[in-house]
């Protein structure tokens, strides 16, 4: 593969994989990802939406570079600094909120400079805890915050809503559009949820299934974030017109 | 308080049959007490038991190192560890006591050879105990710690040991318990001095006294270290266990 660093932090995150393919138990290769071409601008918000396996823990792996076995190319914003949210939040157990967050800091800097991010994340009463004591909402908005915390040129979130309630994903969701637009940050969201990407995008791209890759593009009105119930049912519509062949499985899911 | 009873009992039923047998293969425990007391007041007991506890620390420190490393390393890469393995099986298999001769005789009645003997028969458990702990460390941190740019030293102090803190803390509790017992061994077969040494030339005198008057102060003493140094680290290293969900 290819690795570029774009220069200047206002250009685009641009991913390219012509193939990717897994080693089956039998010892067959499996073609999971073919010609996928995916552009997201600077400072703006992308969701990539498909169904479970279709592989796009894989895709966001490979934007991060922690997945290198591909062939195609990977070009990154700026100092190409990362933040990232795992699905799972991927905190050290045995390390406090504060250590955690901490650790990404570089060793001049003190937590301090996160005052106003732990604020806005509701996590000030909880630094002296251990991820253990934390519910999975609260987990993951610390892992949010450290995700933030390295100030990323561009911000990978896997599934950051499933497996939580729908009050608590919808504070989370205003939480994390007041973020991305404050810390103007290049951000991609995978999900299988039409709902959370339609409510937080600029941008939804469309999985197809295996070999995945961009069926379907669509561009989405600002401003993101703010969206009325009348404009999300509107572009839910128009998504199930263009998309409809898997549209219904992503969005019961 | 259980144990206190229990040891009560214990020392009682020892007195008992020493009363009952009058023999001086087997000494009271009043005569074994007042023999601890003169042997410490002389100097010769807490001389032994430092050259003792000298060696099981050397002996420790250098199975410890080089058995978490290799360990490591085995764990992680299959190719080390189809290459080293079979060395493994074969120094896990080596009695203790084949180990000490051929230090003994390759390196000469020393020091260096009394240490090498002892780490090396600890060696291979260390290994075996590191090895499973770092083939079960968590790939998805390791990817937290690949994305967050971590350096090595932070991944391995933050991410890594922690996760063979177990691990260690296992292969220390065993390893301090075998590592005294095979260092006494050394000493008996090649040492002018230590508990072993003191223990050797006792038996040679049938001096019951002597050996169980050695034998229960070392005991003692690894009792003391494993209660206030071993314990305490322990519970330090899982104190983020404690008030998990």
């Amino acid at each position: 593969m290819n690795d570029a660093r774009t220069a200047g932090a206002a250009t685009p995150l641009e991913i390219r994989i012509d193939s990717k393919a897994f080693v089956s138990a039998e010892g067959k290769p499996v073609e999971v990802i073919r010609d996928l071409r995916l552009q997201l601008d600077a400072f703006s918000f992308g969701a990539l939406i498909g169904p479970s396996g279709c592989g796009k823990t894989t895709i966001l792996h490979i934007a991060a570079g922690l997945d290198a076995d591909f062939t195609g190319e990977r070009r990154i914003p700026g100092r190409g600094r990362l933040g990232m949210v795992f699905q799972e939040p991927r905190l050290l157990p045995w390390r406090t909120v504060a250590d955690n967050l901490r650790l990404v800091l570089s060793p001049d800097e003190s937590l301090d400079r996160l005052d106003g991010l732990i604020e806005t994340l509701g996590l000030g009463a909880h630094l002296s805890h251990y991820p253990g004591e934390l519910s999975l909402g609260l987990a993951r908005r610390v892992a949010i915050a450290r995700a933030f915390a390295v100030r990323p040129d561009f911000l990978l979130l896997d599934e950051p809503f499933v497996s939580l309630d729908v009050a608590v994903a919808a504070r989370l969701r205003e939480e994390l559009t007041t973020l991305t637009q404050r810390e103007r940050v290049t951000t991609l969201l995978v999900t299988h949820d039409l709902n959370d990407a339609i409510q937080l995008a600029d941008k939804l791209f469309f999985l197809s299934t295996r070999p995945a890759s961009v069926a379907v593009e669509m561009a989405l009105p600002p401003p993101r974030g703010a969206r009325s119930k009348a404009t999300i049912d509107e572009i839910a519509r128009e998504v199930g017109a263009r998309v409809p062949a898997y549209m219904p499985d992503v969005t019961r899911a | 308080m259980a144990k206190v009873v229990s040891l009560a009992v214990l020392l009682g039923l020892w007195a008992l049959i020493a009363w009952l047998a009058q023999s001086p293969l087997l000494p009271s425990p009043m005569s074994v007490g007042e023999m601890i007391v003169a042997d410490t007041r002389s100097g010769e007991l807490p001389f032994q038991m430092a050259c003792t506890l000298a060696r099981v620390a050397a002996a420790f420190a250098i199975a410890f190192t080089l058995g978490v490393a290799g360990g490591y390393a085995m764990g992680r890469s299959k190719l080390i560890d189809r290459y080293a393995d079979p060395w493994l099986v074969v120094l896990l298999n080596l009695p203790a006591l084949v180990i000490i001769i051929f230090a003994y005789i390759w390196i000469g009645l020393n020091e260096t050879a009394a240490i090498v003997a002892v780490a090396l028969n600890k060696l291979p458990n260390v290994i075996v105990v590191t090895r499973e702990g770092a083939r079960s460390l968590d790939p998805a941190l390791d990817d937290m710690a690949q994305a967050f740019r971590f350096t090595w030293q932070s991944k391995l102090r933050n991410v890594v040991l922690p996760q063979l803190a177990p691990y260690l803390a296992a292969v220390s509790r065993s390893g301090l318990s075998i590592i005294w017992k095979i260092v006494l061994v050394v000493e008996l077969l090649g040492r002018p001095n230590g508990v072993g040494f003191v223990l050797g030339s006792s038996f040679s005198l049938f001096d019951m006294t002597r050996i169980l008057s050695y034998a229960i102060s070392f005991v003692a003493l690894m009792l003391v270290i494993e209660t206030f140094l071993v314990q305490p680290l322990e519970r330090r290293t899982n104190r983020w266990r404690r008030n998990a969900a």
